[in-house]
């Protein structure tokens, strides 16, 4: 029989980097910054997130001393701080100097991985452990608290109240952005830019600064998936390449969602379902099943956008300069 | 005296694009309360003049003063603070937003599409436009696109505006309404410039004129002391002929032959009902409708290019009478088949070129398939294009020139140019001159006519009635997809093809 109390919760915690990720993604891509980048800036915000932990735990001799609200707002703060230079990096790159989208965002990928191993490596030299991983199950703790009358109530408490509140903050950033995409002012001279950059710019938009805004912001909103993975997924337990392809899955989920961030909400967790799903169906001692199991995400991405393009909607494409530079005086 | 009236003053404008120099110390005025006609030959830099006084381009050189003030105008943001709107020549409008939300774009305060909506209403019922609110650009007809270009400009205000070709894409009646509004908003006391290529239209709307030619200041003139004779001369730069010749269709036969042609579009509306008619080798027939008449459609069916309803055909007859059904081929085996469809797309850049590639590489669109070896012909689509360049006096840096660089009327004439050498036997255009100077317009009249002495069949659909007029041996009117007649186009009369594009068979009958 399948375990579906079990299952949920654990597609949730598996879908919520994915979400955060695939935010962050869409508010660069509605701004027409191809953000490839995003692996890259979640593992970042991933390792400045440990770090700022690292050295809190550090600082504080005895653990009974921690600060709750110090031991969460230092973390997140670095990792917001460290997925931003990621996101001016990449903005500086592609907005002003122009560079093509697709190769600064491989490129910030393979930076900010590097980033991640050579600050996770020497984090676990410094912590002196035996494992090659650093455990900062206190901080974890913090994060990983659930509401407080989620296991007086059973199954429900378990399905819907038992997550960290990054989780909830995640669902929360994805609807606002949904919503401020398509009812506001702001939105809509974001889509704008996304689709036309001269009309926007001949508009009287500023073009400029939407892309670096919406990018920046959407970098800081990935970031946090990788923080949320670490922090409360991982229980505090950082090693290096751990984070797997969660950040290409995370872009995936944008063209799976047609660049809604509402849509991320359930399909984020059906992603972290489809991903973990092989460990829920037998299927004996053979290892490779379970690999091709693995795919299913994918496979889903790949059906949904052989959906889309037949559908011919325009509303569901791509914006129309995504991935291209824009730059007032072309001719 | 000389400032107090102008709105917007240029002195010594030079802007520069690599190696050309679009605007050489161009020197104008615009006054208020009149309307300045800004004319020239494509690429002499009107466009680009235009462009530095609403801030996309920012000049190399000189001075703009706004009422007399010295102004720096570095973004079009600056330029909407300073009351400049302008109307662009290529739509700036979001083909994924609709009509309200277009126009509510780079506005301030919160966004309330309900009453912006109620506002364009109350636009449009005031000056007689009809725009729906609620459409998605990528719905609309080209002529329903500049109408929301122009409501935006309404919705804004502005007391200085620029119209890039507004007329282009619009009907008679719809430019007639739009000038209607021009002369009020001149009688308010407001600045206007306007781009056209129509000489009618520059008469009948512009109180001055001040021609560029090849990016320098040639001169002014006052609209009523000048006619087009005068200010066509001044734009190209040495005597003009302005007729068209009409030599009479050499031993006539039937070329193609549609018979009951349908089609519907993809949400099933019909577009084309039941078309008949024969287009004869060596002849011209004009087709002239209303834009949206299905004048597209018929082209497309013709090229392969659409899909028909059961029951349609379209034969191709070869001299020696044979009959081959061009329905059910693709445009690949059209041309196989020996049938040379010329189509020149009413979008020019959208259909017709690629606008990074280079003329060299545009032209090769047409010839990449011939030759024996896995390796492309360079040479002759090289030979082509210099052929094209040198008898259309395109005006490009280079052939290795990127089209998208190009002004408009240049891209046109490449396309036209390169439609024109594949040496057709029936020669399809939609809208071959939009957007050209009449210099180059009455060139590629010359050329069309070449090709009907030749003996290909051509058909032409245009929106300039009096150019069909003068041209075609036939007009065939369309009234909302169906054939509302066939005229004789040597004593056909204006107002009775104009009926006949609006109501059938041109009787004011079914009017509600």
């Amino acid at each position: 029989m399948f375990d579906f109390i079990s299952f949920i919760p654990r597609a949730v915690v598996q879908g919520i980097p994915l979400l955060f990720g695939s935010t962050g993604e869409t508010l660069s891509e509605k701004a027409g910054n191809l953000n490839l980048g995003i692996p890259g800036v979640m593992y970042t915000g991933g390792i400045c997130g440990v770090i700022g932990a690292f050295l809190y735990e550090q600082s504080v001799p005895n653990k009974a001393d921690i600060i709750p609200l110090f031991a969460i707002l230092v973390p997140l703060l670095s990792c917001l701080l460290g997925s931003l230079l990621m996101g001016l990096i990449y903005c500086f790159l592609t907005v002003n100097l122009r560079a093509n989208q697709n190769v600064t965002g491989l490129a910030m990928t393979t930076f900010g991985v590097g980033i991640g191993n050579f600050f996770g490596g020497s984090l676990i030299k410094l912590s002196g452990s035996a494992v090659p991983s650093i455990a900062l199950s206190t901080t974890s703790s913090f994060f990983h608290a659930g509401l407080p009358f989620a296991d007086d109530l059973g199954w429900f408490g378990k399905i819907f109240l038992s997550y960290g509140f990054l989780a909830y903050a995640a669902i929360a950033i994805s609807l606002v952005t949904a919503y401020v995409l398509r009812r506001t002012r702001t939105g809509l001279h974001l889509r704008s830019i996304g689709e036309s950059p001269a009309t926007a710019d001949a508009a009287g938009i500023n073009v400029k600064k939407y892309k670096y805004v919406a990018t920046c912001l959407g970098c800081m909103i990935a970031g946090l998936g990788g923080l949320y993975y670490v922090m409360d997924y991982a229980s505090g337990v950082w090693s290096n390449n751990a984070f797997g392809d969660r950040g290409w899955l995370a872009i995936a989920l944008v063209i799976f969602t047609i660049w809604r961030p509402n849509v991320g909400v359930l399909s984020s967790i059906l992603f972290g379902g489809l991903y973990i799903l092989h460990m829920y169906i037998p299927s004996g001692t053979n290892l490779a099943i379970k690999e091709l199991y693995k795919m299913l995400p994918y496979v889903v991405t790949i059906v949904v956008l052989i959906l889309t393009s037949t559908r011919k909607k325009r509303e569901d494409q791509p914006p129309q300069s995504l991935g291209l530079p824009y730059f007032r005086e072309e001719r | 005296m000389e400032n107090s009236n102008s709105a917007v003053s240029l002195r010594n404008i030079t802007k520069r694009f690599g190696a050309t120099t679009a605007n050489d110390h161009v020197t104008l005025d615009i006054r208020k309360g009149e309307i300045l006609a800004l004319l020239g030959e494509n690429g002499s830099g009107k466009t680009t003049l235009m462009n530095m006084i609403s801030g996309i381009y920012y000049p190399d050189e000189g001075q703009i003063l706004i009422n007399g003030k010295e102004t720096v105008i570095s973004s079009p943001k600056d330029a909407i603070n300073l009351g400049i709107g302008m109307i662009h020549q290529h739509f700036k409008l979001v083909d994924v937003l609709t009509a309200a939300e277009n126009i509510e774009l780079g506005l301030g305060g919160k966004l309330n599409l309900k009453q912006t909506a109620k506002k364009i209403q109350e636009i449009c019922s005031a000056y007689g436009f009809e725009v729906d609110p609620n459409q998605k650009v990528y719905d609309m007809s080209v002529s329903q696109k500049q109408t929301v270009e122009i409501v935006k400009v309404l919705y804004r205000g502005a007391d200085i505006l620029i119209l890039d070709e507004p007329t282009a894409v619009l009907t008679p009646q719809e430019t007639e309404k739009l000038f209607t509004v021009l002369r009020n908003m001149r009688d308010s006391g407001k600045a206007i410039v306007i781009i056209t290529h129509k000489m009618h239209e520059v008469e009948s709307i512009s109180d001055r004129v001040a021609i560029l030619r090849k990016g320098q200041y040639v001169g002014e003139k006052m609209t009523k002391d000048t006619n087009a004779q005068e200010m066509t001369n001044m734009m190209v730069g040495h005597t003009v002929a302005l007729n068209i010749e009409r030599p009479e269709p050499v031993s006539p036969k039937p070329r193609i032959e549609v018979k009951d042609l349908t089609v519907l579009d993809e949400e099933g509306i019909v577009k084309l009902d039941h078309v008949s008619f024969t287009a004869y080798s060596g002849e011209i027939l004009g087709v002239a409708g209303i834009s949206g008449c299905g004048q597209k459609e018929l082209l497309e069916a013709i090229a392969g290019l659409q899909v028909t309803e059961p029951g349609s055909s379209i034969s191709y007859i070869t001299d020696d009478g044979q009959k081959e059904e061009l329905i059910g081929k693709d445009p690949l085996e059209i041309q196989e088949m020996g049938v040379a469809l010329s189509f020149v797309p009413e979008d020019r850049l959208g259909m017709g070129l690629v606008g990074s590639m280079d003329i060299n590489d545009n032209m090769m669109l047409r010839s990449f398939r011939h030759g024996h070896t896995a390796f492309t012909d360079r040479k002759a689509p090289h030979e082509v294009a210099e052929q094209v360049v040198d008898e259309l006096e395109v005006a490009t840096p280079s052939l290795n020139t990127p089209v998208s660089r190009l002004s408009g009327g240049n891209v046109q004439k490449i396309l036209v140019g390169r439609e024109i050498t594949t040496a057709p036997s029936v020669l399809l255009t939609a809208y071959a001159v939009r957007g050209l100077d009449i210099n180059s317009s009455y060139t590629i009249y010359h050329l069309i006519n070449e090709q009907k002495k030749q003996g290909v069949a051509v058909i032409y659909v245009g929106e300039d009635l009096d150019v069909l007029l003068e041209l075609a041996d036939r007009i065939l009117v369309l009234c909302g997809g169906k054939v509302s007649g066939i005229l004789p186009g040597r004593n056909a009369i204006k107002s009775q093809v104009g009926m006949m594009m609006t109501h059938m068979g041109g009787t004011k009958g079914d009017e509600k």
